[in-house]
């Protein structure tokens, strides 16, 4: 069945320039793998289309049972810049929550 | 220090210019303490201080980190807390200048010694660099400074721990930096507590992430944490986070007892991700911290245990950050009412674009946000919906341009559509935007050795 990721993983989120990073976390380490699988940069990618301009990258870090993605261009130019009301990619992390996932029953 | 510590305190005092006014003080009495660490510099307040030095040469550093030092310094050099803070900004002598007059008025003077820590202004230098052949090429865009060259308000290197270091070997009490690594400010105090060299990698990786996790102040102690968020008791009188760091390079994330807040894994794992890039090289000027060897575990209520942490050498570069003027912005909002609220905000939006444009006004951008609907999750947060139940929307609409003109312009197009547009529109009680001066951020690398840190001690 789909799940969305609000009910196995939390995130936080922040910037470099024009660059918002979002950092997911698994609640309880058994779902990492899932996320590993499921949770791509490609996924990622076509789950903000529409409001980053650049590719995604993605980062693992099994230890925290955390993967960290990279958005670029995703702040109309960032920092004093932007006119964005998340100028500083804060709330991306909510964002990438809305995503559904497989699970298992 | 004569006798090395087992345990070194140091303290988050401040997470940005603009944190909780009470955090330094609730830190220096809340229970022990060594170090208190202060930090000021967000990317964007470099271009704010530099605005505020460029109208007042007095000026340019984090004004109330003075006001801060007024209310804890009886304490702090009673109970001999050192500080380090990067308050000073782009005129860290003058920030230091206003704490030693503070000392002499609470009659502290003789009693305090201040460690000033500067050289990381490149603004004079840059056409000698740029000849040299530092082009000083953005990170982002490959673009050479030369490009905005003639535009460019500040440059400033950033410094790591090693000139904190010195400053606390030479006997500063208070360490006031201009732009060093937020980082920096943890791990010079245990470099300096421990006797840690400047090439012990793992050493200095843990110093770096212990400071990373307590820059951001209480976002490390149940701030702007997610998870759980409902149950972290307290925050009203939350305690900020302290890296209580042992010579092994091992260190807990504790607060102050009694205090709200809460310290688990979970938060300070939201931490060690926030503006995270490649987690296997977390590049400083100290060296590079591998965030893929961290190790937490809750040793403790409200006791979080940091081991493992492995680093790398350090590269030959420093980063630059670099502010230059680009143009101007305003951001005009007007809110609509149920039914329709959306449509009633997206008609209006569209007819002030087409004024916009019979005008024949230029603008790099234009950008507009239905807040309450879209401003922050895009089209994301309209897939689950029905949109016209939605009670209320604020149309929010920002220009960019070079022209102040246009800007100007765009500030008086916002009133009329009360009466000239959709209808059950408000809020417009704040009267008409302002426009902005747009100080803009550059980032680039430099060779390490084309930039010297200079400490400098001041008796109060």
């Amino acid at each position: 069945m789909k799940r969305k990721l609000v009910a196995l993983a939390h995130a936080r989120s922040g910037d470099k320039g024009d660059t918002a990073n979002v950092g997911l976390i698994a609640k309880k380490a058994k779902d990492y793998p899932l996320l590993v699988k499921q949770v791509t940069a490609a996924r990622v990618a076509r789950h903000f289309k529409g409001m980053i301009r650049g590719p995604v990258e993605r980062f693992e870090l099994p230890n925290l049972h955390a993967l960290n993605f990279l958005l670029h261009g995703a702040l109309d130019g960032g920092g004093t810049i932007s006119l964005k009301t998340d100028a500083q990619g804060k709330v991306f992390s909510t964002a990438l929550l809305r995503m559904e996932i497989e699970v298992k029953r | 220090m004569s006798a090395r510590a087992a345990t070194v305190r140091v303290a988050g005092g401040q997470g940005f210019w603009g944190d909780w006014l009470e955090a330094p003080y609730r830190q220096v009495t809340g229970g022990p303490v060594d170090y208190l660490m202060m930090d000021y510099l967000a990317e964007v307040t470099m271009s704010i201080l530099q605005k505020q030095k460029s109208r007042d040469a007095t000026r340019g550093y984090a004004t109330d980190f003075v006001d801060q030092m007024e209310r804890i310094l009886p304490t702090v050099v009673e109970r001999g807390i050192k500080v380090t803070a990067n308050a000073g900004g782009v005129n860290p002598r003058a920030c230091a200048m206003a704490v030693a007059e503070v000392a002499r008025r609470l009659g502290l003077a003789r009693k305090l010694t201040l460690g000033v820590v500067s050289g990381d202004d490149l603004l004079g230098r840059l056409d000698g660099l740029i000849a040299r052949g530092h082009d000083l090429k953005n990170l982002d865009t490959g673009r050479p400074l030369q490009d905005v060259r003639d535009r460019v308000l500040s440059a400033n290197a950033y410094l790591g721990a090693a000139p904190v270091v010195e400053a606390l070997q030479r006997g500063a009490q208070v360490v006031i930096t201009g732009r060093v690594t937020d980082t920096g400010l943890t791990l010079g105090p245990l470099m300096h507590a421990f006797g840690w060299a400047p090439d012990a990698w793992d050493r200095i990786a843990a110093g770096t992430v212990a400071g990373h996790i307590i820059e951001c102040g209480a976002q490390a102690s149940g701030g702007n944490c997610l998870s759980d968020w409902k149950t972290i008791p307290n925050l009203a009188a939350v305690g900020y986070p302290i890296v209580e760091a042992r010579a092994d390079g091992t260190f807990d994330i504790v607060k102050h007892p009694g205090t709200g807040g809460r310290i688990d894994v979970a938060g300070v794992t939201e931490q060690l991700v926030y503006e995270m890039g490649d987690p296997r090289s977390y590049i400083t000027p100290d060296g590079v911290a591998d965030f893929t060897t961290i190790q937490l575990a809750q040793v403790g209520k409200d006791r979080v245990r940091v081991s493992g942490v492995q680093g790398k050498p350090a590269t030959d570069k420093l980063k630059v950050s670099i502010a230059y003027f680009y143009g101007y912005k305003a951001v005009g909002t007007l809110v609509y009412a149920w039914p329709d609220a959306l449509e009633k905000a997206q008609a209006a939006d569209a007819i002030l674009r087409q004024r916009l444009d019979a005008l024949g006004l230029e603008f790099d951008a234009i950008l507009t946000e239905f807040v309450g609907a879209n401003a922050t999750h895009g089209p994301l947060a309209l897939q689950d919906i029905d949109a016209a139940t939605i009670p209320e929307v604020q149309l929010r609409v920002g220009v960019r341009s070079r022209d102040k003109n246009a800007v100007d312009r765009f500030t008086r197009e916002i009133a009329p559509l009360i009466l000239n547009g959709p209808p059950s529109v408000t809020g417009f009680a704040g009267g008409r935007p302002k426009p902005e001066e747009i100080v803009a951020y550059w980032p680039a690398l430099i060779d390490k050795k084309m930039v010297e840190p200079l400490v400098e001690l001041i008796e109060a």
